[in-house]
């Protein structure tokens, strides 16, 4: 088997027998012997100061073992830091564990119960007499903005805006002065999460004698979660390990360093006791991060014939009340995307992220793109409108091509980090989605008496980044290798990639291959799976550390065959001398000859800065029925240039359900919270997902034209393509449907009773 | 309601005996009390469906049926289902079909997908949709789930 | 008698498919649960002389499949599909759904639409309360402590009746934000009596005398008595605005269902 031969092959998934057989092991299906039980005291108020909390009772509740507070944490409660995109003005909002004085969100933990069992331990939550005094809620971003005295979230600091910023590049003044056409539009991207199936777990078992603090349950990013959790407890890292298990579904908000990690370690170090806690639904929805709830003023300036000059506007994202591990990821992205895989010479954007008495906002597949595409892709479709053009030409014209790339971004981000566009050729690729949705023909007659139409929304796509990953490979006497990488799986089939990457590398079966992801116990060190970095970042670092096992193997190799490793040939984990082919030895002999020095084992840290940036189009058919406003997606289709395609069925299964991830976002899923910062949707009766009979059959296509020139395998992120621009589609497709009541689709979700009323007012203007 | 209740379940064709709280949910006690942890909780009322399990046959939410109330009746989960042809076609079409990611849903619809060909051997992709829409997957899509479903039913019907 | 005796919160359960989500979030706490499930006379389909005899404790899934419910009833073997989903019909009882009394429910306004008589059980013995009196408010009934529902008496369903059901919904299976239930005795090709019931719209389902007036006596394709049907529908409704739809939007989609019903009735649709 030749090296690169695996790579394109639709390889069945490793994981899918175990899962299969509901063998699979949840954190919730991890029991440990003597295990404890918590659950979390969380506020009920939005804003308010906490006056009293009397935990007598409660610890009088039999079976409860123990109750702590913020004013029973040892020293000071540590500060839950900022992962990515850290900005000094976001530091003093920052979460602690606990509430401590006051509260500022519905569901903000403000103590903990250990009991026996979980029963108990929810039941004696009723007991935990808290009393608040109300603060003025801040529920808006206007409020957030016009916040003074009590409603500021922390009064020192003197305003709710915890980010503000000016991105930009070329001539904004010139553009605009220049302009045939300017268009000006608000837009919005409503308030909602990623609502993985299982919700979020941990066990935590704090050891003291032994000095150890183990976190069953763990994912996404353990050795920044490792780091983190040992400062808080006065460890060292390698008295921590943070243990995946298996993951029911991640979409970003998972794994994030919360406060329930911190909360499960205390109160295994106060009880002495593993300490298991399980989030139930309602819980979820108050206490893992929301997402999105960005608004946008846009203005667009451009000629006639469609060439647009430029853009401006403002980006300002309610961040909740907490700038949480994903810092300002959120509206960075938001504003770092307005321009999109566009030539737009002159841009110009103030960015601002404010603080409010809500839940607070993290990463959601896709954060910050899905608003800025959404915003971007409106307006295109608008000044199509506005110059006659059609939505296709007047995209064609202003992709950029193939001859323009590397293309260099600006500083559109606040940390003045450099964003090239690395390969691509935009208007090839967007052609290619044209021809499968049969863009060009003529528009059907459709006969069911429902409004039909076609939307159209390009996007461009990061992935990879987060510096460097570290891939582990070793070779058991058996001849069973065992990869390992510090990203982990959260249901998307990486440990299927990195083992077929790997077992391409090492040129043998997959079968022979084990893989284990992301515990700390498996490597020294690694990053994570965010940013559909996991197969270009672990993946790259699985080919090297293979390249740099078979080197170590070679070398060893020859002494043992007494030949020069130049003549030896490799394959299927055997070498041989070439033209020899009975002298020959196996990786598996070789590592068991070197078990003294721990045998065939090689950790090893693959590093990229540059970004690849994959580019890809949406379009949907929608049918509006003019008596009920219902919207329905008959047809949807996605054509992505990928990069290198490494697993076309797993990259179709990541498209396939990121769309309908989107349509759910687009069409139904919204965290509605009232005036006095209540959250209204906490259930699945009233934050509604999308089903099987909501969605159509959905034609994804990966092309692998333009590989990445910055890694090996010319890999780009395949995990966000999906998701990113359904909205912009979708949103496009009503908008052309109910014809120029259209324009003032400008905000999602579209509710059917949104669509309806738009069509009454219509009617009533026409009369 | 605190007092224990003895009762006996049929579990996957063996009787077991178990003292439950009266309030205590069918799915707690298979999890907890059986450790028969295929079934998962997504949601605890009802809506999600990764609790299904076969009562007398008939897929029904464990997490809103009480376990005191499942003493009569024969209860199957995904591990009693293990190895009935319907399930192993099921499995064989769930993976070829790519009809699972993160698999926490799975066990749910394949209980689902078991009353359903049991019902229905030639269901149209109208019905498998229809019967599948009781049940939330957050990573597939549904698409790969219901080609996965009529392939299995075409194949035990012997039509392949 | 237990339920007369039971000291305290005592609730009686029976698929439990809406009573089961309030007890895992301690939304409700019994201190006595009084389970049906295994009482079998309460379970069954069966001819009356006047009809069919439903037991409360019949699974919607059973009425869904019956083939004497498809020949004697078909406006509710029509609409018993649009109930949740598969599993929750499986489990879920008639009795059940009518006790909880939620208005956006089916069978309440299905039960209603057919002139249902609920037959209840107490420690008096039994008393028949007809559809229209059994509903009595938000998750309210006619049912007094310590009675239960038994039985359902559905009176017989003439042949020429010709009927439609519509009901919108963001999903399938959801509640619905607004439903009409609808039957016409034909006079040849002119409406006789007939009924229209909504759903979705008011603390109950609510039958709409004064649209059934319009309606009668004109053919069922009458554009101008179908723009006053509307009309009075938007009149006559006074529906709440929630989380899902407005008090406007609920109106215009019941005038807008009640003409889809009206046309599926008269072969239309």
């Amino acid at each position: 088997m030749a090296q690169g031969s695996l790579i394109g092959q639709s390889l069945p998934r490793v994981e899918d027998d175990r899962l299969l057989d509901g063998a699979g092991c949840y954190i919730d299906d991890v029991a440990l012997p003597g295990m404890m039980h918590m659950a979390i005291l969380r506020s009920s108020d939005a804003h308010g100061r906490i006056t009293a909390l009397d935990c007598s009772a409660a610890r009088l509740v039999p079976g409860v073992i123990d109750v702590f507070t913020a004013e029973d944490w040892p020293q000071d409660m540590p500060v839950i830091p900022m992962r990515l995109i850290p900005l000094e003005s976001s530091v003093p909002f920052l979460q602690r564990p606990l509430a401590q004085g006051k509260v500022r969100y519905v569901g903000e933990p403000v103590a903990v119960v250990v009991a026996r069992d979980r029963r108990t331990a929810e039941d004696a939550l009723e007991f935990l007499e808290l009393e608040i005094e109300a603060l003025p809620p801040v529920v808006t971003r206007d409020q957030a903005l016009a916040a003074t005295g009590d409603a500021l979230m922390v009064p020192e600091v003197g305003t709710n805006i915890s980010a503000q910023y000016q991105i930009g590049r070329g001539d904004i003044e010139d553009a605009f002065a220049r302009a045939d056409v300017t268009l000006k539009k608000t837009f919005q991207s409503h308030r909602h999460t990623a609502v993985p199936l299982e919700t979020r777990g941990t066990i935590a078992v704090f050891d003291i004698a032994a000095g150890k603090l183990t976190i069953h349950g763990a994912s996404k990013v353990t050795f920044f979660n490792r780091a983190e959790l040992a400062k808080a407890f006065n460890l060292r890292n390698d008295q921590v390990d943070l243990i995946t298990s298996d993951i029911g579904g991640g979409f970003g908000v998972r794994g994030e360093l919360y406060p329930e990690y911190y909360l499960a370690a205390e109160a295994s170090r106060r009880t002495g006791r593993p300490v298991k806690w399980i989030e139930d639904r309602r819980e979820h929805f108050a206490a893992t991060n929301h997402s999105r709830d960005v608004d946008c003023e846009l203005e667009i300036a451009a000629l006639k014939d469609g060439t647009i000059l430029g853009m401006r506007g403002q980006v300002r994202a309610d961040m909740g009340a907490y700038i949480r591990t994903n810092g300002n990821v959120v509206p960075a992205k938001a504003g770092q995307f307005l321009p999109g895989p566009y030539r737009v010479p002159a841009f110009a954007c103030e960015v601002l992220a404010l603080v409010t008495n809500k839940t607070p906002v993290g990463t959601y597949r896709g954060p910050g793109r899905i608003e800025a595409n959404f915003f971007r892709e409106r307006m295109l479709d608008c000044l199509a409108d506005e110059l006659g053009m059609d939505p296709a030409a007047l995209r064609m014209k202003n992709l950029l091509g193939a001859a323009e790339m590397p293309f260099d971004t600006g500083d559109l981000l606040p940390n003045a980090q450099k964003v090239v566009f690395d390969s691509g050729d935009y208007p090839a690729t967007f052609r290619k989605l044209l021809d499968e949705c049969d863009w060009d023909a003529p528009a059907q007659v459709h006969s069911d008496g429902r409004l039909h139409a076609m939307g159209l929304a390009c996007f461009n796509e990061s992935s990879g980044g987060g510096l460097y990953e570290n891939a582990r490979i070793s070779v058991a006497a058996s001849g069973q290798i065992t990869v390992s990488t510090g990203s982990s799986s959260m249901g998307q089939g990486v440990e299927t990639a990195i083992r077929q990457i790997c077992a391409d590398a090492l040129s043998m079966a997959p079968e022979r291959i084990t893989v284990a992801l992301s515990s700390t116990t498996l490597l020294s060190d690694g990053v994570g799976s965010f940013h559909s970095r996991s197969t270009v970042m672990a993946g790259s670092a699985v080919g090297q550390a293979a390249a740099e096992l078979l080197d170590q193997a070679r070398g060893e190799a020859g002494r043992r065959l007494n030949a020069a490793p130049a003549e030896l040939d490799y394959s299927d984990g055997v070498f041989r001398v070439m033209g020899q082919s009975d002298r020959s030895i196996r990786l598996s002999d070789l590592s068991a000859m070197l078990s003294d020095q721990g045998g065939l084992d090689v950790e090893s840290r693959y590093e990229q800065a540059p970004l690849g940036f994959s580019f890809g189009a949406h379009a949907a058919h929608v049918a509006i029925d003019p008596g009920t406003g219902d919207i329905e997606v008959l047809d949807y289709w996605v054509v992505e240039d990928v990069g290198r395609v490494l697993n076309p069925a797993l990259v179709e299964g990541q498209t396939i359900g990121g769309v309908v991830q989107g349509l759910g976002d687009a069409l139904y899923g919204e965290l509605v919270y009232d005036d006095m910062g209540q959250l209204l949707t906490a259930s699945f009766a009233d934050y509604l997902l999308p089903t099987s009979t909501e969605v159509p059959d959905i034609r994804a296509v990966a092309t692998g034209d333009y590989p990445s020139p910055h890694n090996p395998y010319g890999f780009k992120g395949a995990g966000e393509g999906g998701i990113v621009a359904v909205a912009a589609a979708v949103g496009n497709a009503i908008a052309r449907a109910i014809g120029p009541a259209g324009d003032a689709i400008c905000q999602t979700p579209f509710h059917p009773e949104k669509i309806l009323t738009l069509l009454h007012a219509a009617k009533k203007g026409k009369q | 309601m605190s007092d224990l209740q003895a009762i006996r379940l049929n579990v996957n064709g063996v009787t077991r005996a178990v003292s439950v709280e009266p309030s205590a949910s069918l799915a707690d006690v298979l999890r907890q009390e059986l450790r028969l942890t295929a079934l998962h909780l997504g949601c605890e009322h009802g809506v999600c469906g990764a609790c299904n399990v076969l009562l007398n046959g008939r897929a029904v939410r464990a997490c809103l049926t009480l376990a005191v109330q499942a003493e009569e009746a024969e209860v199957k989960t995904l591990e009693g289902l293990s190895a009935e042809q319907i399930a192993v076609t099921l499995k064989e079409c769930f993976r070829k079909f790519r009809a699972l990611q993160c698999g926490f849903c799975t066990p749910g619809i394949l209980v689902l997908a078991v009353d359903l060909i049991a019902a229905n051997p030639d269901p149209s992709e109208e019905e498998v949709r229809d019967w599948l829409s009781g049940n939330l997957c957050r990573c597939t899509g549904y698409q790969p789930i219901v080609g996965a479903i009529i392939e299995a039913a075409k194949r035990l019907r012997g039509a392949v | 008698m237990i339920l007369q005796n039971a000291q305290g919160d005592a609730r009686i359960i029976a698929g439990g498919q809406s009573l089961m989500p309030m007890l895992n979030f301690r939304l409700a706490t019994p201190t006595l649960l009084v389970d049906l499930n295994r009482i079998a006379a309460l379970s069954g389909i069966g001819m009356t002389d006047e009809g069919l005899r439903i037991g409360a404790m019949t699974r919607t899934r059973d009425i869904e499949t019956s083939a004497l419910i498809a020949q004697h009833q078909p406006l509710i073997a029509h609409a018993v599909p649009h109930i949740a989903h598969l599993p929750i019909r499986s489990r879920g009882t008639i009795g059940g759904s009518l006790s909880h009394a939620d208005p956006a429910a089916e069978f309440p306004a299905l039960m209603l639409a057919v002139d249902a008589q609920m037959v209840l059980h107490g420690p008096q013995g039994a008393r028949v309360v007809p559809a229209g009196e059994y509903f009595q408010g938000l998750f309210e009934t006619a049912t007094k402590s310590a009675e239960i529902l038994t039985h359902i008496d559905l009176p017989h369903w003439p042949e020429a009746r010709r009927f439609g059901f519509q009901e919108y919904s963001r999903r399938r299976g959801d509640f619905a934000l607004a439903g009409i239930a609808f039957w016409a005795d034909m006079d040849g090709d002119i409406c006789g009596e007939c009924r229209v019931v909504a759903f979705g719209v008011s603390d109950r389902p609510v039958r709409l005398h004064g649209v059934e007036q319009i309606l009668q006596s004109h053919p069922l394709n009458d554009a101008d008595a179908m723009l006053q049907a509307r009309d009075a529908v938007d009149d006559l409704l006074e529906p709440d605005s929630d989380l899902q739809a407005s008090a406007e939007y609920r109106r215009m989609l019941a005038a807008e269902l009640l003409q889809r019903a009206v046309h599926a009735a008269g072969g239309m649709a």
